[in-house]
């Protein structure tokens, strides 16, 4: 090929692959949130986006505190961020399904609006809150630069970092949902809210807990986020078309429907970018997706569920 | 929103008043009838002006600092006497990021509030949006972003540069200093990154005598720039030349910075970022990149260094002045010489009189207006450094604007 030796070939093609793992790895954190609660719980929430940015705007507010109050805390505060960004959300998410979510269960065209306007009056807060520009956290030294095992490979150390927190939350969503008391009700509310209802689960709280909880994954998605990208007030809603498109291609009710698509649609995506350039990649992959939902429209894998 | 921009004490801007009546008496203070034959919104002592930006949506990043440098601008104008004799007030209206929005507050300002002048908008598409009104209606609109050209209008002054004055001296410089015969060309994908590509692609290939090994554009708001950075490394050019714009610009140069593409391995020129951006990027990433820009904050001149005291002074420390900024700065002193060559506030003579108006106290040095009714400018390339400044690295002559290039259509 062209005048590049094998090993030049083989180094782009380690770098490629990566690439499109770490661009699968961020689908699906942006995704394993929205999947709870869509997936299980048949709310679209419009407002998820803006979950993710609450996460990002917590994890900013310790970087500037750690780099500016307690400098000593520099090289250690992500990890402290994500748990904050993970409780503020999941708190946030809690109060909303207690005070908007649930009066709308049973109309899931108002549950759009009514998230979609959250969204908005969110976008606006951050934006008079924190100011229309948009900020970037400091990043703590060891997270800065690539790993590089030849001369010619360059491994980015935040694809890394995004690489293990999306394992682990992934890894903490499959547990709770299959080995968990918690994840037996919610999956019964799933299947048959009147017979879970009548078998005594108390499905309000089932919901209330799981709304909260995909609220607090997004948060997760946020604080990770915020080592590829700036945190702006819109910030979120750069993410919501690729994550609804994620969990509907994938099926909704079902994890590892989610995890394939995407996966599916990161690799696509990316190999077609190498290709192609990058609007024409995302032009194929949509209508591809689009082809694939026409024949199935219930998604790549659809869970029985009875309505 | 009526915003007010007198801050003086009562008493101070009365005998502001009384000293400028008394001296203008000398040379003969037209009366508001002789100054405004066409009905716009001006008295014996005020006269109204419209600023349209968006300071709610997605452009309100970019947005603001326009805003705020168009007030300081009316605010010195206002202490020095304001214009023809009659203090400036602002009449503010949000676009809003919205492009039907932009139109009816345009409309909403020169039909209702008879504006003499309007500072505002931002992206072409804003632009475009409100240039009918601003021609069927006749007003005055001072535009302050560089954009892509392939644009006219009576009713429009350009206080940005059109693309070739962005571009080709850029290029010529690149080309020379790293000795560069491969250029990569990236972009978001809208109107201004492809004209501008267009006419950088025309200039390497014709004039420098050098190839584009890659063309590419990401969609707007992308994140992921994984694939792009690989295509980078494989193909080598001499140069990366880019016009990401927004929220995609940060992703860009953080992933390149972290996939260990620094400015000693790739030389990279930037035509979308300023000062402002880089508040965003952080300047750690931007390290040794080239931006060309008329306009830089580190700028070393006198008018330069009052106009960032002034600017910090009024809007706080730690705010950065980028290219377009500075732009709109110039706005209300542009159309300030205009009238008061014109001796009228009538928007034709206005128009008439703008062409040759000179400002030799703009921030990036003399300025000069075209009869095409954009600004004769430099251009400067800028090497940023880890405090998120730019040391400036070459200085061009002043160039001519030319919004119609012939061949590079």
């Amino acid at each position: 090929m062209g005048g590049y030796t094998s090993q030049e070939l083989t180094a782009i093609f380690v770098m490629q692959g990566f690439s499109g793992l770490s661009l699968f790895c961020v689908f699906l954190l942006m995704a394993l949130g929205l999947a709870i609660i869509f997936g299980q719980m048949g709310v679209i929430n419009m407002a998820h986006g803006e979950f993710l940015t609450l996460g990002a705007y917590i994890t900013w507010m310790v970087s500037e505190l750690a780099t500016q109050t307690w400098p000593w805390m520099q090289d250690f505060y992500f990890p402290l961020a994500v748990v904050l960004a993970f409780a503020g959300t999941f708190i946030l998410g809690y109060l909303v399904e207690m005070l908007l979510i649930r009066r709308l269960y049973s109309r899931p065209l108002d549950t759009l609006l009514a998230t979609w306007g959250l969204g908005l009056i969110l976008q606006q807060i951050y934006r008079s809150t924190f100011g229309p520009r948009e900020v970037s956290v400091t990043m703590p030294d060891w997270l800065m630069g690539s790993w590089a095992p030849t001369d010619i490979i360059d491994i980015p150390l935040n694809g890394l970092l995004v690489m293990g927190i999306t394992a682990m939350m992934t890894l903490l969503v499959v547990i709770l949902l299959y080995r968990s008391r918690w994840g037996i009700k919610v999956r019964a509310t799933t299947q048959n809210r009147a017979m879970a209802n009548a078998a005594g689960i108390n499905t309000q709280r089932v919901d209330r807990f799981t709304f909260a909880l995909g609220c607090g994954i997004a948060g997760v998605a946020g604080a990770a986020f915020t080592t590829i990208a700036s945190t702006g007030p819109t910030t979120g809603s750069l993410y919501i078309v690729d994550t609804f498109l994620v969990v509907v291609f994938g099926g909704a009710a079902s994890l590892l429907g989610t995890v394939v698509s995407a996966f599916g649609i990161a690799q696509s995506q990316s190999i077609l970018e190498f290709f192609l350039s990058g609007s024409m990649a995302k032009v194929i992959t949509l209508l591809t997706v689009v082809g694939i939902l026409m024949f199935r429209p219930q998604g790549l894998f659809a869970s029985k569920v009875r309505r | 929103m009526q915003d007010s921009t007198r801050s003086k004490p009562a008493w101070k801007r009365r005998l502001l008043g009384l000293a400028l009546s008394t001296g203008l008496g000398f040379t003969g203070m037209a009366g508001a009838a002789e100054v405004n034959t066409t009905g716009l919104a001006v008295t014996d002592d005020t006269v109204q002006v419209g600023i349209l930006h968006s300071v709610t949506g997605t452009m309100a990043i970019s947005e603001t600092g326009s805003v705020e440098a168009e007030k300081l601008a009316i605010e010195q104008i206002n202490a020095m006497g304001g214009v023809l004799g009659r203090q400036i007030e602002i009449i503010q209206e949000d676009g809003a990021s919205d492009w039907p929005t932009f139109a009816e507050k345009a409309r909403k300002l020169l039909v209702q509030d008879h504006v003499a002048a309007v500072f505002g908008c931002w992206t072409s598409a804003s632009r475009k949006a409100v240039l009918p009104v601003f021609e069927n209606q006749n007003g005055m609109l001072y535009y302050p972003t560089f954009y892509e050209g392939l644009e006219q209008s009576k009713n429009v002054i350009y206080t940005g540069q059109e693309a070739t004055q962005q571009i080709i001296a850029g290029l010529d410089w690149i080309a020379q200093e790293k000795d560069a015969k491969t250029f990569y060309l990236v972009g978001s994908d809208y109107i201004w990154p492809r004209t501008s590509n267009k006419i950088a692609r025309k200039h390497i290939e014709d004039v420098l005598g050098g190839t584009v090994v890659g063309e590419e554009y990401y969609p707007l708001g992308n994140t992921n720039f994984g694939s792009l950075i690989n295509k980078i490394r494989l193909k080598k050019p001499d140069v990366v030349y880019s016009s990401i714009v927004g929220g995609s610009n940060v992703a860009w140069w953080k992933q390149l910075k972290a996939a260990g593409i620094t400015a000693d391995r790739q030389t990279i020129m930037t035509i979308s970022v300023t000062e402002d951006e880089v508040l965003g990027i952080g300047g750690e990433n931007m390290e040794g990149f080239y931006s060309a820009m008329k306009y830089f904050q580190s700028l070393d001149n006198e008018n330069n260094v009052a106009f960032v005291n002034a600017f910090k002074e009024r809007w706080g420390d730690d705010s950065v002045i980028g290219d377009v900024t500075q732009a709109a700065y110039l706005g209300p002193w542009l159309w300030k010489a205009a009238v008061e060559k014109a001796g009228s506030f009538d928007i034709d003579a206005v128009a008439a009189a703008s062409a040759d108006i000179e400002l030799t106290t703009a921030p990036e040095g003399y300025v000069k207006v075209h009869e095409n009714h954009h600004l004769w400018s430099k251009l400067r390339v800028g090497q940023w450094q880890a405090d998120g400044q730019a040391k400036v690295v070459y200085e061009s002559e002043l160039i001519e604007p030319n919004p119609f290039p012939e061949g590079y259509q």
